[in-house]
């Protein structure tokens, strides 16, 4: 009696299942709508844009000189676009600020001095010069401006990339934590295990030369890290299934022993003399996609890659499946031959080695600090609540979890490009996280579950 | 002047829920004093319009009177106020408080302070009326099944109900603690009050009844006095065709055992308890509730750890430590409790259907989903599972298709000896009969099945041989089905 899904089901079962990604999209537009500014050929902005533009394109081995009037926002282009230029690593030959005959005469100069100008910075006006053609070695093919256009603050590719980059640490560790909350558990020790995991890694590196380390050293302290936090994933999955704790109170316990062993390890201190190598761990890579070249942050990498491993593994497998039941049903679960209490020790192990690995990335970042990750849990436990995870256990998608760590993480930056002050922003967050379960507990009653 | 408009009266009931049309146009009539059976299969309707009665559910159509006053009932604390007390099959008491705290739970008296004197005197009281002896200050997870149920009766009667409706009230008790819920019943009839009473035991509907009234895929289908009906016709009337043997057993060519197990035990609950099953033999289990039989069958499938004991499969010994070990050897249990022990409500048939068969479909752990929908499929044409499609919520299926679901995931198994816990216990009569079909081609094919049951008759039908247990003990068996007697089998296990 199986007959295909009535289409008008369809339609429900998507907007019930990814009602989340049309929040996600609602506060995009949102917040690109609210964050919507001119942006003119002039002002520090145009420098700053014309300055990357042009490192993009030369390199660092270009000269460049840079061209303005003097009218209103020339002069901050001008100084704008030369520190940016010389902090791309770009050699300025000159800037000019003056009519067209100033300009000129300053020109012929430079090409005198330093044999070529490769590209010229131009406010939109100098741009429009004749001049240029009529210098050799020149030309007004080599004139780098901006276009007067409007375009949200919000909406560009530097933001979008710095949002996916904030969220990236939050959702990996909120994998194993939609792991943890499936099997009907919680783990509220993650953040301390970042620490844990962050100061293990340090020290490690620390103990093999610091600043000196060379890449084996930094594998090893790596594994080192990721096994501290693990083991401790571990101890509160044995806890939770030999002795029968219930998992708050486990994982209540490590979260307040690893934090005071992250800073045992260190003295209080924070390590921050790491090598460049380990530093790029976090860094970005250069991709070319499209003829457009961009830096990709690793953490993000990373979490895509994870992501669509979790997603594989928790609908296509057996781990997946008995992960679900589990936390549906734990007692049929193992009259169905599931082994309930294996399957609970490895997805808290798995949230441990999560933890861990967000550990390494902040460690990475920023440094070995015992005080990382502090709250960290709340943030990741809010993410997944948000992406439509059910606390009650059997109920939960992978990918509602990264579009619960994005809206989370988009919130909190257009408030920010907002100016928003971060006590409202507590307020707003902790309201829509509010909603969130609200819309869900409503959702379940409407089908008299 | 004397009210002549009956006690209750509803008519025209419609209920419709997303994708199901649960009731359409039911009428239902109920006098004081009358004990008024409420019949049908599962999915007929029979829950919706209780719950219609108890304000869980609004009706989308229809009327409902008390002694000719039109009333709606738009809450649970509204049917109570109209004089109507449900006693759902899962009892609303709190495990934890006793059972005056229970009975007066929303309704204490006094301010700020509880007024347990007062509620204690009450509860006293409505035990007395009932004339049952229940202890007063004892946390109601430490009373029986039985005993639950007459706090629950109790609750309703404080109240001051004059419509008592029964869900399944007898399922879980003994014969004797259903002969005294029945003096009970017939008691509360002198008083005037009218009782809705639903079970599928046909025995006890011809024993109480005064009127059956009876429901088929949500609509009406008639009601006569009980006197008039015959048990061949009320099935007719719920199953829509006659069936014309309600055991159909087919023994099977029996073979060597099969099963053997020697001197099992688990603290006072099961006792030096050995037998052995064998090919092709259905072997009967019955016994009062408490009796050992489930915690049997549990230790044989590794559910819980046995003290000490020996389980042999065709002559080979075995190791069973958890349920795990036990599948693997082939041995599956069907057990008494679908909701909470059987299925994961909260996910699909098909993951349900999955669970313990996942590597036959899987390469290195990957579920082949395809192939997993295609073995269900089979199951849901073989078996006749009503589901709209794989994908539906186990929690949203009747009690028969549930228990099929369970089915079909232990046949997927080819399990060597398939242990049945009560399997027709709140399973109306045509799956019920499907069920027994079920068991006759097991057992033909060869497997060994035990089956546990409360209900003789079913028993009696269906086994080619039976063992009684008490207190934990084997008291004896029946190797002579065909001319034992239900008084034979009590006596046994009354011990």
């Amino acid at each position: 009696m199986t007959s295909p899904k009535p289409k008008s089901h369809v339609w429900t079962t998507l907007l019930n299942e990814y009602g989340m990604v049309l929040v996600l999209l609602f506060l995009v537009i949102t917040f690109s709508a609210m964050t919507l500014q001119q942006m003119d050929s002039t002002g520090a902005e145009a420098g700053r844009e014309v300055a990357r533009l042009i490192a993009d394109q030369h390199g660092t081995s270009a000269v460049v000189a840079v061209v303005t009037a003097t009218k209103g926002g020339d002069e901050e282009f001008a100084v704008a676009a030369n520190s940016a230029l010389q902090e791309a690593g770009v050699t300025v030959a000159v800037t000019i600020s003056g009519s067209p005959p100033q300009v000129k005469q300053a020109l012929e100069a430079a090409v005198v001095k330093h044999g070529r100008i490769d590209a010229i910075a131009a406010t939109g006006d100098s741009a429009g010069l004749t001049l240029f053609d009529r210098i050799e070695g020149v030309g007004s093919e080599k004139c780098v401006s901006v276009e007067p256009s409007k375009w949200p603050k919000f909406a560009k590719a530097e933001n979008i990339l710095n949002v996916a980059n904030q969220t990236a640490v939050y959702a990996i560790v909120a994998i194993g934590m939609t792991l943890v909350i499936i099997t009907a558990g919680i783990d509220l020790s993650v953040g301390s295990l970042i620490a844990l995991s962050a100061v293990t890694t340090a020290a490690v590196i620390q103990m093999n030369g610091g600043g000196d380390a060379g890449t084996g050293a930094i594998v090893v302290s790596c594994i080192a890290g990721l096994l501290a936090a693990a083991a401790a994933g571990f101890f509160s999955g044995t806890m939770i299934t030999a002795f029968r704790v219930p998992p708050f109170i486990v994982t209540l316990s490590v979260m307040l022993m690893a934090r005071g062993l992250a800073r045992r390890i260190t003295d209080e201190e924070s390590i921050s003399d790491l090598p460049q190598k380990f530093r790029s761990i976090a860094g970005s890579t250069e991709l070319n996609l499209l003829g457009y070249e961009f830096g990709l942050p690793n953490p993000v990498i990373l979490m895509i890659v994870l992501y669509a491993i979790a997603h594989l593994i928790m609908t296509k497998t057996i781990f997946g499946r008995y992960v679900y039941a589990v936390g549906g049903n734990a007692e049929a679960a193992r009259l169905s031959g599931v082994g309930v209490k294996k399957i609970t020790l490895i997805v808290y192990t798995l949230c441990g080695a999560l933890a861990g690995l967000g550990g390494i990335l902040q460690a990475s970042k920023l440094s070995g600090d015992p005080k990382l990750g502090v709250m960290f849990e709340l943030d990741v436990i809010a993410a997944v609540v948000v992406g439509g995870t059910s606390l009650m256990g059997g109920q939960g998608r992978i990918f509602g979890t990264l579009i619960g760590a994005l809206i989370i993480a988009v919130i909190k930056n257009g408030m920010n490009l907002m100016k928003i002050g971060s006590s409202d922003q507590q307020i707003v967050l902790g309201a829509v996280i509010l909603i969130a379960v609200l819309i869900d507990t409503l959702k379940r009653r409407g089908e008299g579950a | 002047m004397v009210n002549t408009s009956p006690l209750l009266q509803m008519q025209g009931i419609e209920k419709s829920f997303p994708g199901v049309r649960a009731l359409s146009g039911v009428d239902l009539t109920l006098q004081r004093g009358e004990v008024l059976a409420l019949m049908g299969e599962n999915g007929a309707g029979k829950s919706t319009l209780i719950k219609t009665l108890g304000g869980a559910h609004q009706p989308d159509a229809g009327t409902i009177t008390i002694e000719g006053k039109l009333v709606s009932l738009s809450s649970p604390t509204a049917a109570i106020v109209a004089g109507i007390g449900v006693i759902y099959q899962e009892f609303n008491l709190i495990p934890e408080l006793n059972t005056w705290e229970n009975i007066f739970l929303g309704r204490e008296k006094s301010g700020f302070f509880v007024d347990r004197s007062h509620e204690r005197t009450r509860a006293a009281e409505l035990f007395k009326q009932l004339g049952v002896d229940i202890p007063l200050d004892v946390p109601c997870r430490r009373l029986s099944v039985a005993q639950q149920q007459l706090v629950e009766i109790a609750k309703a009667l404080s109240q001051d109900v004059r419509i008592l409706v029964m869900d399944e009230p007898s399922a879980a008790l003994t014969p004797q603690e259903v002969e005294k819920l029945f003096t009970i019943i017939r008691d509360l009839q002198t008083r005037g009050i009218g009782i809705i009473y639903i079970s599928h035991r046909l025995d006890e509907i011809f024993n109480i009844a005064d009127t059956i009234t009876v429901l088929r895929d949500g609509q009406y289908v008639g009601d006569a006095p009980a006197k008039e009906m015959t048990r061949e016709k009320m099935i007719e009337m719920m199953v829509g065709r006659s069936i014309e043997n309600e055991f159909p057993k087919q023994a099977a060519e029996i073979g060597e055992p099969r099963l053997v197990v020697d001197g099992l035990c688990r603290g006072t609950a099961v006792r030096n308890v050995s037998f052995n099953v064998r090919r092709g033999e259905v072997l009967g289990i019955t016994g009062l509730v408490g009796a050992g039989r489930t915690e049997l069958v549990r230790l044989i499938f590794g559910a819980d750890r046995r003290d000490a004991g020996e389980i042999s499969l065709d002559g080979e010994s075995l190791k069973i430590r958890s349920p795990q070990d036990a599948i693997h050897a082939g041995i599956c249990l069907l057990t008494e409790d679908r909701k909470s022990q059987g299925l994961v409500l909260c996910r699909s048939v098909r993951e349900n259907f999955g669970l313990p068969n996942l590597k036959q479909f899987s390469w290195f752990g990957a579920i082949g989903q395809k192939r997993e929908r295609d073995a269900f499929g089979q199951y849901v044409d073989s078996l006749s599972i009503r589901i709209p499609h794989q994908e539906q919520l186990a929690r949203n299926l009747s009690g028969g298709n549930q228990q099929k679901v369970v089915l079909a995931k232990w046949l997927q198994q080819n399990a060597k000896t398939l242990i049945f816990d009560e399997p027709t216990r709140g399973i109306d009569v045509g799956t019920k009969h499907e069920i027994y079909q079920l068991m006759n081609r097991l057992a033909a094919d060869g497997t060994s099945i035990i089956m546990i049951s409360s209900e003789l008759p079913e028993v009696l039908g269906m086994s080619d041989r039976i063992l009684v247990m008490h207190e934990g003990q084997l008291k004896g068996e029946i190797t002579d089905v065909k001319s034992a007697t239900q008084e034979h089998i009590m006596e046994t296990a009354i011990g």
